[in-house]
């Protein structure tokens, strides 16, 4: 089962992990993995548990192009990440790290600290109640990407970047 | 058929006709890393990628901005690992400490030339738009790929239209027009879309990078400021400009019936000083709407307003005075080169006279990272682009953003202030 971490519109990179916490700052850089919504939700890094969901409103990781930040959401083993709308560079980084990003808004029928299970292959989150919620398929390319493990494993594997002919 | 700049410029490096809503991979002109995500990027290439050489070192930039100069024994030890990797890449187009924030420093070294294709590591890459490039940032797995490989993939964008009409009031400024656009488009309303600023061809090239760096904070993907070829680079710097993969010849032009998704209109005759309060970007005001804000910190630098452009607008301003009792002054060139021109004609020697406390021109306190960060229950104007709540260093400090005129005029009275009461 995954919990249900709801969050509100427009968070921003500096919300899920602030500059000061960057791996350059840190002596260790293992050390990411504490920081995640340090300041905004400081109860998460120590409670997350891998498979969990975070559901977000309107402009999810909106900001810098950090990719330490959706990699310290990796590190602590964010399940999938569901949100109307991403910002462009977040969306990207998260693709390219292999994080389930679906576009969908859900902060109003799921709510913070539920329990439901997601099946990623199928693109379903079930509730405790056996309601079975569909998330919208990302588009071919997306799903590709994703199939690879990200855009290197992509590109090592295919040889060419989406929205180029196969060799 | 008519096409926007972005499906010009991108049409032109995916070597066949694109237009907006299709995926398309293109040739990359110039890739920018910084030293908060080069080492990361070069972890990448070398141990993910396999590549130990970029795939051009004339075509990769490498700038040392964000933490400059060091802050900690980290940052200095991984600044080295970057310098090390730089010269065994032999790449020329290296700025260290001192040199300025990537986005101007480019744009001066005529490095960042119109119709270029340009990814960058840093959000606001969406700069190079000043001089009519497609600027877009990425981060570290996207960069890594782009410096091996000399391509990337875009989902081509839509083109959100703003478009000026009329001239700046005295103490209103690009950053008041860019608020503005923020205002109206909210901070997700160009998201996946590029950005074209029409209207503005009066401004200064540092002064559209305002308005480009600016387009980040509306979502966009570039932010592009039509090309006019004479506004670019000065004579002092041709000569150390490389060659332009772009035909001189050939300028995205803005074309008779190009689509856009969405138009927004502003009279600069009759704006007014906007201001952004905490805690996002687009909670954006006229500064006579806004009340009393009381500020313990100005702070005049960034990408967005440390230009030369922005310590003179100020300096008129402060000139004779001196700065409110308990207020700091900070202030960050964007540049060497705005340093330098500020330096030789007195604008700074007015405004370290009136109290401010200098810094090396670079990212500064932006990322809250040194060099001024705010401390709990603080409250500062800044001349940045962000209000994140934690972004320059408390997440109990109160970030309101305005332009370099409103920053000086609040200042001198310790309170969110129209410049025009206090000249």
């Amino acid at each position: 089962m995954s919990r249900v971490w709801i969050f509100g519109q427009d968070i921003n990179t500096d919300q899920i992990v602030p500059g000061r916490f960057a791996p350059i700052m840190l002596k260790n850089e293992d050390d990411l993995r504490k920081y995640p919504f340090v300041e905004h939700r400081p109860e998460f890094a120590g409670t997350v548990q891998p498979g969990d969901i975070i559901v977000a409103g309107n402009n999810f990781g909106c900001g810098s192009s950090r990719e330490y930040a959706p990699l310290a959401l990796k590190m602590v083993g964010v399940g999938a990440i569901i949100a109307p709308l991403f910002a462009r560079i977040f969306f990207r980084n998260a693709l390219n790290l292999g994080i389930p990003c679906f576009t969908a808004d859900l902060t109003s029928q799921l709510r913070d600290g539920q329990e439901v299970e997601l099946v990623l292959e199928d693109g379903v989150i079930i509730t405790e109640s056996g309601e079975k919620i569909a998330l919208p398929p990302p588009p071919v390319f997306l799903r590709e990407v994703w199939a690879a493990g990200g855009i290197v494993p992509f590109y090592r594997q295919h040889g060419r970047f989406p929205g180029e002919a196969p060799r | 058929m008519a096409q926007t700049l972005s499906e010009q410029i991108l049409s032109r490096a995916a070597g066949r006709t694109v237009c907006a809503g299709e995926v398309a991979s293109v040739a990359v002109d110039l890739v920018m890393m910084h030293d908060s995500l080069s080492p990361s990027i070069i972890k990448i290439m070398e141990q993910e990628l396999g590549a130990e050489r970029v795939w051009d070192p004339e075509r990769v930039a490498v700038v040392i901005d964000h933490v400059a100069p060091a802050a900690t024994v980290q940052t200095a030890e991984k600044q080295n690992e970057v310098r090390r990797w730089v010269q065994r890449q032999g790449i020329r187009h290296f700025y260290d400490v001192g040199r300025g924030i990537s986005h101007p420093v480019l744009v001066e070294e005529g490095v960042a030339q119109p119709g270029m294709v340009i990814v960058g590591s840093d959000s606001h890459s969406t700069a190079y738009g000043c001089v009519g490039a497609f600027g877009s940032g990425m981060g570290s797995t996207d960069i890594a790929l782009a410096a091996a490989t000399g391509r990337t993939w875009f989902r081509i964008p839509e083109t959100v239209l703003v478009r000026a009409t009329g001239r700046f009031r005295p103490g209103v400024s690009a950053k008041d027009l860019a608020l503005r656009a923020a205002r109206e488009l909210r901070a997700d309303g160009a998201t996946y879309a590029a950005v074209e600023w029409h209207g503005v061809e009066f401004l200064t090239v540092m002064e559209r990078m305002t308005l480009a760096t600016f387009s980040i904070e509306v979502g966009a993907k570039a932010g592009i400021v039509p090309p006019v070829f004479q506004d670019v680079g000065g004579g002092m710097q041709a000569a150390r400009r490389p060659q332009n993969p772009v035909p001189a010849s050939w300028l995205p032009v803005v074309q008779e019936g190009a689509s856009y998704s969405r138009i927004v209109e502003v009279n600069l005759d009759t704006l007014d000083p906007q201001v952004s309060a905490p805690s996002v970007v687009d909670n954006v005001f006229d500064l006579s709407d806004l009340g009393r804000v009381a500020v313990d910190v100005v702070y005049l630098g960034t990408c967005t307003n440390g230009h030369y452009e922005d310590l003179a607008a100020a300096a008129r301003i402060l000139s004779g005075k001196h700065v409110a009792p308990g207020v700091r002054l900070m202030v960050v060139p964007a540049s060497r080169d705005a340093m330098l021109r500020a330096s030789e004609d007195g604008t700074l020697s007015t405004l370290i006279a009136a109290g401010a406390a200098l810094g090396t021109p670079g990212c500064g306190a932006c990322i809250g990272r040194h060099m001024g960060v705010l401390g709990p229950n603080e409250t500062c104007l800044f001349t940045g682009n962000r209000n994140f709540r934690g972004r320059m260093g408390s997440p109990e400090a109160n970030i309101y953003l305005a332009s370099a005129e409103v920053a000086a005029a609040t200042a001198l009275t310790g309170f969110i202030t129209h410049p025009q009461d206090v000249l």
